[in-house]
C-alpha cells in the first residue's frame, strides 16, 4: 500500500516540468568602461555572477515583469523592473559609490534550502506574545505540533506524532545537546532569545543532522542590520502561579563594524492552580542571560556568543509514587494525593539545569553568490534531579550529569545560475558524568561519544516556477560508555554470551561495563517545489533519517517514580530508519488562504517502551517496560486556513491529525497526539492604538488509538489482598478551551512605544487533563489564568 | 588564510578542553538508601516467630525472598518488633534508625484479616502520633491463615482521619517498603 503511494508521488514529481525559455544576458561596467567581474546579478528567482569579461547570461527566465538588482562592492545596485518578452541583451554601467560604508550588502536569507518543503515560521511578534513561557507551548501555534509536558513547566515539542531524540532543536546554528533523551527534559532555551522559529516537519534539513526523524526546531536569534540601537523590555504578570517574567534586550546593529545583542530574562512562578486545588509544588524559576559581539568586515564577518539559562522546576508532589499501589490510588481517587496550600517554596521533586552555550563563527563571502561559515561550539549541561529522600539524602541529587559538547562546523555555499549549493561537514566530541555521589545508579551512565558528518544538498530552478532539490549525508558515531551492571540485571537482560566482551571488572554483586558502538548512516531528502500561475504552490519531498538508539534506549535500568514502571533499555538496539513522505498543498485567494499537508512516515526498527511483565522489589511489584523495536507507521494530515474577511476581522482555523501504528504488533502506538482543531477570530482596527481583540478555542479530542498496557495488581482491600486493575492507558476525555488575548499600542515619547496586552487562557476554567501530560494520572491541567503584558520598545 | 587559523584554534581548543576527561574505572555507586530487608519479629513469653523479607540486588530483577520461621498462636498477644536493613552495603546499614529519628515522616501500616489478629501502635514520634517500628499482635481466637502486609509510608497524611489508628486509606505519601507475610495462627 505504502509503496504505491510513494511510486505514484514520485512518479507526479517527474511528469511535471513547465517551459519559459526567455534568456537575458549582457555585461556590466564600470562608468569608465571597464567590465566588472564578479558582480551580482539577480533576476527574477534566479541569481548569477558575471565572468572575467563583465558577461553574464541568465535563462529559461518567464515572459513579464521580473524584478532585476545588480550590485558590486563599493558601486552603487542597480534595482530595477524589466519587462521580458523574448530574449534580450541588458548592459548595466554601475557608478562608483561614494558613500562605501553601505557597500556591502551581506544577505542572510533563511539558514536551509529546503525549496521542496514549506517550512512553518513563527515570527517575533508571536513569540513576544509567549515571552512567560516555554519553546513547546510557542511551538503548539503551528498545525501538526503538539506539546508532551510533565505538569505545566517541562513542555517538548512533538511535530507529527514524534518527539524527544527525533525532533532535535537548533539554537542559534548549534544543536542543543541537553539530554533531550528523557521525556521529562524540556529544551533548555529562553524563548526570549528566539527572533524566528521554523519548523520542519521532516528530516530535510541535512545540515542540521540525518536524524531528525520527527522533524527539526531551527531557532534564529533577532538580527540587527542597520546601523540602530534599541531595546526591548517585556514584563509579564500572570494569575495562575502568582508570577510574572521580565525580559530586557539590547541591540546594537550596524551593516559595518561592530554590532551587538545582550538579553536578561527573569522567570519566577508559585504553585500553579487547577480549578479545584493548587498543584502542590509546580513552581519554577528562570534567569537567563545571552549576548553577542559581531564585527562586519568587507568580506567576512566574524561573531562570538554566549548563553546561559538556569531553571529550577518544581515537579507537582503528588507525581512522585513509592509503587503501584500509589499509582492505583491516584488514579481511582481522582485528585492529587498531596495538596498544600498555595506557596512559592519548591520542594522535592524538581529540577535544576543549568546550560552554557559558547561559540565562535567566522563568515568569509568570496563574492555575492559563494560564502564559508566557520563555527565552533561549547556547550555544558549540567541537570540535578532531587528526589523525595530520608533524612540527609533530600539534599543529594538523585540524578546528576554533566554533559559537555565541542562542536566544529564548516559550510560553503555557492549560487550558480539555476543552482544554489550547499556542503559542509561537522565534527563533534561529547562526554557525558554522571556523579556517582547521588547514592542511586545513575539512569545515563558515563560515556565519550565522537561524530563526524558530511552533507551536500543542492537545489536546481527548472524554470521560474518550478525547483527541485536532493541533499545526500553521511554521518559516523562512535559511543564508548562505562557502566556497573547488576549480575542479576545483566543475565535478565541476556547479555551474558552476546556482550561477555563489554565486561571489564567485577565489583560485589555487580559487573563494571564498557560498552561500545559505531554507527555508519545515511540519509538523504529530495523533493521538488511547483508554482502553478493561480496562486497555487505545490510541495513534495521524500526524506531519509537514520537515529541511533539514545543512551536512554541503551541503558536505562531502573524505576521511574512518576509512572510507577521499571524502565528497561537494550543493548541490541540497532539503528532506526525513517522514510518520510510530505506533500503540502498551498492555495491563495485574495481574502482566503488554505493550506493542506498530508504526510506518511515509515520507521523500521521504531525504538518504544513496551510493557513486558513484572519484577517484585521491597516496594512491591512494579511492571517492567523495556525497549523493543518493531516497524512503525505514522500517517497524517495538518490543515491550515487563513481568512482575511474584511479590513477589521479575520479567521483561522487549524486542523492535526496523525494516526500510529506499530505494524508488527499490529496495534496503536502510545503518546500519539489526538485530533485538535482550532478556531481564532481577530478583530483589528489601527486607528484605535492597533486594536487587537482575539478569542481562539482549542478542541482536542479524546484520543481512541492506543495500546492496551494495563496490568492486573494486588492490593489491598478491607485488610485483605485483592487484584485490581491499573488502568494506565484509557486517554482522558476530549476538551474544550477558550482563551482571549488583546493588545493596544502607544506612542510613548520620541521613537519609543509601548504595547499593553491583557489576556485569558481557560476563560471558562475548564477542568480537563491532557493524553500527552505525563502528570495526567496524578492531577488536573492549569485553571484560568489572567496575564498582562507591558511591552516597551526603546 | 584566515579560515585555516581559525579552524585550527577551534581544533586546538577542543583538544584542550577535551582532554580533561579522565579515563579512570568509575566508582560504583554505594546505594546507601536501598532497604534490602524488612524483619519483623513477633515475641510472645519464650516464643518468637520471625518474619523476613530479604531482596539483596534491589531494584535488580530478582524477588525479595520471604520467609516466616514458625506459626503464630491462637489468642496471644505478641510484641513486634520491625527492622530495615541495607545489606547490599559493608557494613550492613541499619535503616531503623534514621526512621526513628524522622518518625514524623514516617508511618508503618499493617493489614491482616481479622481472624489473623489485631494490631496497635506501641511508638510515638515527636508529635505524639505513632510510628510504627514497635506494636503489639493480638492473635484470633481461632486457627486461621492469611497475610500480614506491611507497609512503610514516606510523608503520609499523619493528621489524616483514622490513619493514627492504622488505618491506612487517607494516609497518602509514597510507598518505601511493602512486604506480604504469609502467616498462620494456630
Amino acid at each position: 500500500m505504502q509503496t504505491k503511494i510513494y511510486i505514484v508521488l514520485c512518479f507526479c514529481m517527474f511528469c511535471m516540468l513547465s517551459f519559459a525559455q526567455n534568456t537575458v544576458s549582457g555585461k556590466i561596467t564600470t562608468q569608465e568602461g571597464m567590465p566588472l567581474s564578479g558582480s551580482h546579478i539577480h533576476i527574477g528567482t534566479k541569481t548569477v555572477s558575471s565572468d572575467v569579461s563583465g558577461n553574464y547570461s541568465i535563462k529559461k527566465l518567464p515572459a513579464g515583469n521580473v524584478k532585476v538588482f545588480v550590485s558590486y562592492v563599493g558601486y552603487k545596485s542597480v534595482d530595477t523592473l524589466i519587462n521580458i518578452s523574448g530574449n534580450q541583451e541588458l548592459n548595466f554601467t554601475l557608478k562608483v559609490n561614494t558613500d562605501q560604508l553601505q557597500a556591502v550588502v551581506v544577505r542572510q536569507k533563511a539558514n536551509t534550502l529546503n525549496k521542496s518543503i514549506l517550512e512553518q515560521k513563527i515570527k517575533t511578534e508571536t513569540i513576544e506574545k509567549f515571552s512567560n513561557q516555554t519553546l513547546g507551548d510557542i511551538l503548539k501555534e503551528i498545525a501538526g505540533v503538539s506539546s508532551l509536558k510533565t505538569g505545566s513547566s517541562v513542555v517538548k515539542p512533538v511535530i507529527n506524532g514524534l518527539f524527544g531524540s527525533r525532533v532535535p532543536v537548533i539554537n542559534n546554528n548549534v544543536r542543543l545537546e541537553d539530554q533531550e533523551w528523557g521525556t521529562e527534559h524540556a529544551p533548555n532555551f529562553d524563548v526570549n532569545a528566539a527572533g524566528k522559529i521554523t519548523v520542519i516537519k521532516g528530516a530535510s534539513g541535512l545540515q542540521y543532522g540525518g536524524d531528525a526523524v520527527g522533524g527539526l526546531v531551527v531557532i534564529e536569534p533577532v538580527l540587527v542590520k542597520k546601523d540602530t540601537l534599541f531595546g526591548k523590555t517585556i514584563l509579564n504578570l500572570a494569575s495562575n502561579g502568582r508570577g510574572g517574567s521580565v525580559s530586557t534586550s539590547l541591540h546594537k546593529g550596524n551593516d559595518k563594524g561592530w554590532s551587538w545583542n545582550a538579553l536578561g530574562t527573569f522567570k519566577y512562578s508559585g504553585d500553579k492552580e487547577a480549578p479545584d486545588y493548587v498543584l502542590s509544588n509546580s513552581g519554577n524559576r528562570e534567569a537567563n542571560f545571552s549576548g553577542d559581539v559581531k564585527f562586519t568586515g568587507k568580506k567576512y564577518d566574524i561573531s562570538g556568543y554566549y548563553s546561559f539559562y538556569n531553571t529550577t522546576i518544581g515537579i507537582l508532589s503528588a507525581s512522585h509514587t513509592g509503587n503501584v499501589n500509589d499509582l492505583y490510588n491516584s488514579i481511582t481517587n481522582k485528585i492529587p494525593s498531596v495538596v498544600n496550600n498555595f506557596t512559592y517554596t519548591i520542594k522535592n521533586p524538581k529540577q535544576r539545569v543549568k546550560h552554557h552555550l559558547a561559540k565562535m563563527n567566522y563568515n568569509y563571502y568570496f563574492d555575492e553568490t559563494a560564502s564559508l561559515a566557520v563555527q565552533y561550539s561549547f556547550q555544558f549541561n549540567k541537570r540535578m534531579e532531587f528526589d523525595v529522600r530520608r533524612g540527609d539524602f533530600n539534599d543529594v541529587a538523585a540524578l546528576d550529569l554533566e554533559l559537555t559538547t565541542h562542536a566544529i562546523n564548516v559550510d560553503y555555499k555557492k549560487t550558480l545560475h539555476d543552482w544554489t549549493l550547499k556542503t559542509g561537514f561537522n565534527t563533534s566530541i561529547q562526554n557525558n558524568f554522571a556523579n556517582p555521589a547521588t547514592g542511586i545508579k545513575p539512569l545515563i551512565p558515563n560515556f565519550d561519544r565522537i561524530e563526524f558528518g558530511t552533507y551536500g544538498i543542492a537545489s536546481y530552478d527548472l524554470s521560474d516556477s518550478f525547483s527541485v532539490d536532493a541533499g545526500l549525508r553521511y554521518d559516523f558515531s562512535q559511543v564508548d560508555a562505562t557502566k556497573f551492571y547488576l549480575k542479576s540485571r545483566w543475565e535478565e537482560r541476556g547479555y551474558t554470551t552476546e556482550f561477555a566482551d563489554f565486561i571489564v571488572g567485577e565489583q560485589g554483586n555487580q559487573w563494571l561495563t564498557k560498552p561500545s558502538f559505531t554507527f555508519h548512516n545515511i540519509s538523504a531528502s529530495a523533493g521538488f517545489h511547483k508554482e502553478f500561475e493561480t496562486g497555487f504552490n505545490w510541495y513534495s519531498n521524500v526524506s531519509l533519517a537514520t537515529r541511533n538508539p539514545n543512551p536512554s534506549e541503551f541503558f536505562s535500568d531502573g524505576l521511574h517514580h512518576s509512572t510507577g514502571i521499571i524502565e528497561l533499555g537494550d543493548l541490541a538496539l540497532d539503528k532506526e530508519q525513517a522514510i518520510k513522505l510530505s506533500t503540502t498543498l498551498q492555495k491563495k485567494w485574495t481574502a482566503f488562504s488554505v493550506e493542506v499537508n498530508p504526510f506518511i512516515n515509515s520507521i523500521r526498527n521504531f525504538m518504544f517502551l513496551r510493557p513486558v511483565g513484572f519484577e517484585t522489589t521491597i516496594r512491591g511489584a512494579f511492571p517492567v517496560w523495556e525497549y523493543q523495536q518493531t516497524n512503525a507507521r505514522l500517517a497524517g494530515v495538518d490543515v491550515q486556513t487563513h481568512w482575511k474577511i474584511n479590513k477589521q476581522w479575520q479567521y483561522d482555523f487549524a486542523l492535526a491529525y496523525v494516526n500510529g501504528k506499530d505494524l508488527t504488533n499490529k496495534e496503536s502506538l502510545i503518546d500519539i497526539p489526538p485530533l485538535n482543531l482550532n478556531n481564532k477570530i481577530q478583530f483589528s482596527k489601527s486607528e484605535w492604538h492597533d486594536l487587537k481583540l482575539e478569542l481562539k478555542s482549542e478542541v482536542v479530542l479524546r484520543q481512541n488509538q492506543f495500546p492496551d498496557n494495563n496490568f492486573t495488581t494486588n492490593i489491598v482491600v478491607n485488610n485483605e489482598l485483592a487484584p485490581v486493575l491499573v488502568d494506565i492507558s484509557t486517554p482522558p476525555p476530549g476538551y474544550q478551551l477558550l482563551h482571549f488575548y488583546s493588545e493596544m499600542k502607544f506612542k510613548t515619547f520620541g521613537k519609543t512605544n509601548a504595547t499593553v496586552a491583557f489576556s485569558v487562557q481557560n476563560i471558562l476554567n475548564t477542568t480537563y487533563r491532557d493524553y500527552l501530560n505525563r502528570q495526567r494520572f496524578f492531577a488536573d491541567e492549569m485553571g484560568r489564568n489572567f496575564q498582562i503584558q507591558l511591552k516597551f520598545n526603546y | 588564510m584566515k579560515n585555516s587559523k581559525i579552524l585550527a584554534i577551534a581544533l586546538i581548543s577542543i583538544f584542550t578542553f577535551s582532554s580533561c576527561n579522565n579515563d579512570e574505572d568509575p566508582i560504583a555507586v554505594n546505594e546507601e538508601e536501598v532497604i534490602t530487608t524488612v524483619t519483623t519479629t513477633l515475641t510472645a513469653g519464650s516464643q518468637t516467630v520471625i518474619l523476613t523479607s530479604r531482596d539483596l540486588d534491589g531494584d535488580g530483577p530478582n524477588a525479595p525472598v520471604v520467609t516466616v520461621s514458625g506459626n503464630l498462636l491462637v489468642n496471644t498477644t505478641y510484641t513486634g518488633a520491625v527492622r530495615f536493613l541495607n545489606e547490599s552495603v559493608t557494613p550492613v546499614d541499619d535503616i531503623t534508625l534514621e526512621i526513628k529519628e524522622e518518625g514524623d515522616e514516617h508511618q508503618l501500616f499493617f493489614q491482616a484479616p481479622a481472624a489473623i489478629g489485631a494490631f496497635t501502635y506501641a511508638d510515638a514520634d515527636v508529635n505524639g502520633k505513632p510510628i510504627g517500628l514497635d506494636f503489639t499482635l493480638k492473635t484470633g481466637t481461632v486457627a486461621a491463615s492469611g497475610n500480614i502486609v506491611v507497609v512503610l509510608r514516606h510523608e503520609p497524611a499523619k493528621s489524616a482521619a483514622g490513619v493514627a489508628t492504622g488505618d491506612i486509606t487517607n494516609a497518602g505519601g509514597a510507598t518505601d517498603a511493602q512486604i506480604t507475610y504469609p502467616v498462620q495462627v494456630k
